[in-house]
């Protein structure tokens, strides 16, 4: 049985007087013990939502609608009540956020900040926290860690503050780790250290990783399984292999197709996918992303399209798929692999 | 735990690190620290704290200093109707209109004006801290129960707030009857709605930042994440506050004495009513009115001076 798993999970935001958002419509996916498997969408596509739903961080309120299951470890989240979910938070799903600087606070100091997580879920006493805060720190790649649990974040560079995070959300060893786009707001040479760190984290403490992410070169360097979003809909399904080799939603294709590559002919364009992820068809009217679409056909629209090849592994929802073969988008070029050795601490100097 | 960095790499890191990391004194240094030495190099600062020390140290010393008691009347012989002496070198201020010392009544009345200044300031701040934080870790968190509840909190605040602070104070004052802790409580409870405005507001635009979501993607518990994360970053301003209505507390007592509702006391000399009693023979010697007012107003300023240059060093939006 898989450690997560979500199904049929919607969002509706409904403020009185306005027109009523569905940010997550009838989501599913799953999630294996120790897998990584990648959400990727667009801005606006109910990525961070989703997260935010299973860990039950939503606002709770009569505007703010979840339906749906979101199953872990047998136990249905979106059903569980707030202290229960507290528990849980921290201790068997964690997560990190976007932006390291405004996900810390800015008034005390990292090590209270590390050692909170450790009083709260594992019991320990202020000196075994700080001990343990301390090679937490040292774990995640934060050299003098004794001296930095002193330090407040603004005395932290970006690297080393979203490393920070990471080690308060590991420090329970979680078996659900949710990333929401943990390297956006870092430089491209830390994006590569923070993604090391992360596969390897998870690699040696089996913990299963969330990687949510607008990057399609994030995904391909780290996620075993990908789930592409489009308007709050899983649109594909694929293991990382056959969704680069050969992508069968017109979206996936898309996604790719505005990538820049390297193997690309001088002069050759970028083709980006046409309109805005505001032009959408509701998904009981059809295909939502049938306006974007080239190879929209009259069947798109009318009825929301079933999910195709159901008992392969990959999975796609669309009535006229490209080909097998598929379009020449080849592997994306895979440009943020390399990681140059303690950039971060370059970094620091100037 | 061993680190996920390869030795080497590690190495590499640590050498980067020695080289990168400036003069320790730079480094390891709280957000308060780094405030004071805002402040520091701030003049206006540095003027409103001299102010503030100088008035302190009076109103400290002042009772040892103090040529003549405060009482007597040493030059009751000296006062006829139309007639104050003025300064001279036995009475450097001057004598009042019943013969008594001026300056050693201004040394010693300094203290009287700052206690005043100082408790009620503390009772409002307390009070209000109190209600202001309540309400606000209601509305941030509380859900729909905490929203009523901030409601009700703030709708009583609201109404205190519409009030003129000195009609409040003299309500407060005459319902009390007259005293030092009259002064005290009434010049505390008008300055109560703004500390807890104040506060509620700080802690509801906190809980909003996402600090606070992330601690609760830790699993940290309400009060935790209201007293060691929203709290913390919120009282900043409530702190500067306090400095600015040690200010309007020094001149609202003063003006409660003013209007007669000051402490009955006779034998300790107050700078209100030492203005209200000047006012009788303002055609004879107004400087007796002065000493009072440019005590107040002084005192007041440098108390002003420091609260804003506060404000300055701990906006975290002034911050280099």
């Amino acid at each position: 049985m898989d450690l997560l798993e979500v199904s049929d999970l919607s969002v509706v935001f409904a403020r009185r007087g306005e027109r009523e958002v569905r940010a997550v419509d009838g989501l599913s996916f799953s999630v294996a013990a120790g897998e990584v498997v990648g959400l990727v969408g667009e801005s606006g596509c109910g990525k961070t939502v989703t997260a935010l739903a299973i860990m039950g961080l939503l606002p709770r309120g009569r505007w703010v609608n979840v339906t749906g299951k979101a199953a872990f470890d047998g136990g249905d989240l979106l059903g569980l009540s707030t202290s229960d979910l507290r528990d849980i938070r921290g201790r068997d799903i964690a997560m990190v956020f976007q932006d390291p600087l405004s996900s810390l606070n800015p008034v005390v100091s990292i090590g209270v900040q590390v050692t909170e997580v450790l009083t709260r879920h594992r019991g320990m006493n202020d000196a075994a926290a700080t001990r343990e805060a301390a090679s937490l720190l040292d774990r995640v790649g934060i050299p003098d860690p004794r001296r930095r649990l002193k330090e407040y974040p603004h005395q932290l560079s970006g690297g080393m503050r979203q490393r920070a995070l990471i080690a308060m959300a590991v420090a329970c060893q979680p078996r659900l780790l949710i990333a929401d786009e943990p390297t956006t707001a870092l430089d491209v040479t830390i994006q590569a250290q923070i993604l090391e760190l992360l596969r390897d984290l998870v690699h040696s403490l089996g913990t299963a990783l969330i990687m949510i992410t607008h990057d399609l070169g994030v995904v391909a360097g780290m996620c075993d399984t990908i789930n592409v979003l489009y308007a709050g809909k899983v649109v594909e399904t694929a293991p990382r292999r056959p969704l680069f080799a050969s992508p069968r939603h017109p979206y996936t294709v898309g996604l790719l197709g505005s990538i820049p590559r390297l193997d690309a002919r001088r002069g050759e364009k970028l083709t980006p996918i046409r309109g805005s992820v505001r032009d959408v068809l509701p998904w009981h009217e059809g295909c939502a992303f049938a306006p974007r679409c080239d190879r929209a056909i009259d069947a798109c629209i009318g009825r929301t399209p079933d999910v195709m090849d159901v008992h392969s592994v990959h999975t796609y929802r669309c009535v006229n798929p490209w080909p097998q073969t598929g379009p020449d988008v080849g592997p994306a070029v895979l440009v943020r692999q390399v990681a140059p050795v303690a950039s971060e601490q370059y970094e620091e100097l100037s | 735990m061993k680190s996920v960095l390869s030795p080497r790499r590690a190495e590499k890191l640590d050498r980067l690190a020695e080289l990168a990391s400036e003069p320790s004194d730079e480094r390891g240094e709280s957000l308060t620290r780094e405030a004071l030495r805002r402040l520091r190099r701030n003049p206006v600062a540095i003027v409103g704290a001299v102010v503030v020390l100088l008035f302190v140290v009076l109103a400290i010393i002042g009772p040892l200093i103090a040529p003549y008691p405060p009482t007597a009347t040493v030059g009751l012989d000296q006062i006829r109707p139309g007639v104050i002496p003025g300064p001279s070198s036995d009475y450097l201020f001057g004598l009042d209109h019943q013969g008594r010392d001026e300056l050693s009544r201004m040394l010693i009345g300094a203290r009287q004006t700052l206690l005043v200044g100082i408790v009620a300031t503390l009772l409002g701040f307390s009070a209000g801290v109190l209600i202001g934080g309540l309400a606000g870790a209601a509305a941030g968190l509380g859900g729909r129960v905490g929203r009523w509840v901030d409601s009700v909190l703030m709708r009583f605040i609201d109404m205190l707030l519409a009030m003129p602070s000195l009609l409040l104070a003299v309500s407060v004052a005459a319902l009390l009857g007259r005293s030092l802790t009259t002064v005290m409580v009434a010049v505390g409870f008008v300055s109560v709605p703004v500390f807890a405005r104040l506060l509620r507001g700080s802690m509801i635009a906190q809980s909003q930042r996402d600090f606070v979501l992330a601690s609760a993607a830790l699993g940290l518990r309400r009060n935790r994440v209201v007293l060691g994360h929203i709290l913390p970053n919120s009282l900043a301003p409530v702190i500067v506050q306090a400095t600015l209505t040690l200010a309007t507390a020094i001149i609202e007592a003063a003006g409660l004495s003013f209007l007669g509702l000051g402490s009955p006391d006779q034998t300790v000399p107050e700078w209100g009513t030492m203005l209200a009693d000047a006012q009788r023979v303002l055609s004879v010697r107004p400087e007796l009115a002065i000493y009072p007012a440019v005590g107040i107003i002084v005192t007041a300023l440098g108390f002003t001076l420091l609260g804003e240059a506060m404000r300055e060093a701990l906006d975290p939006k002034l911050r280099r």
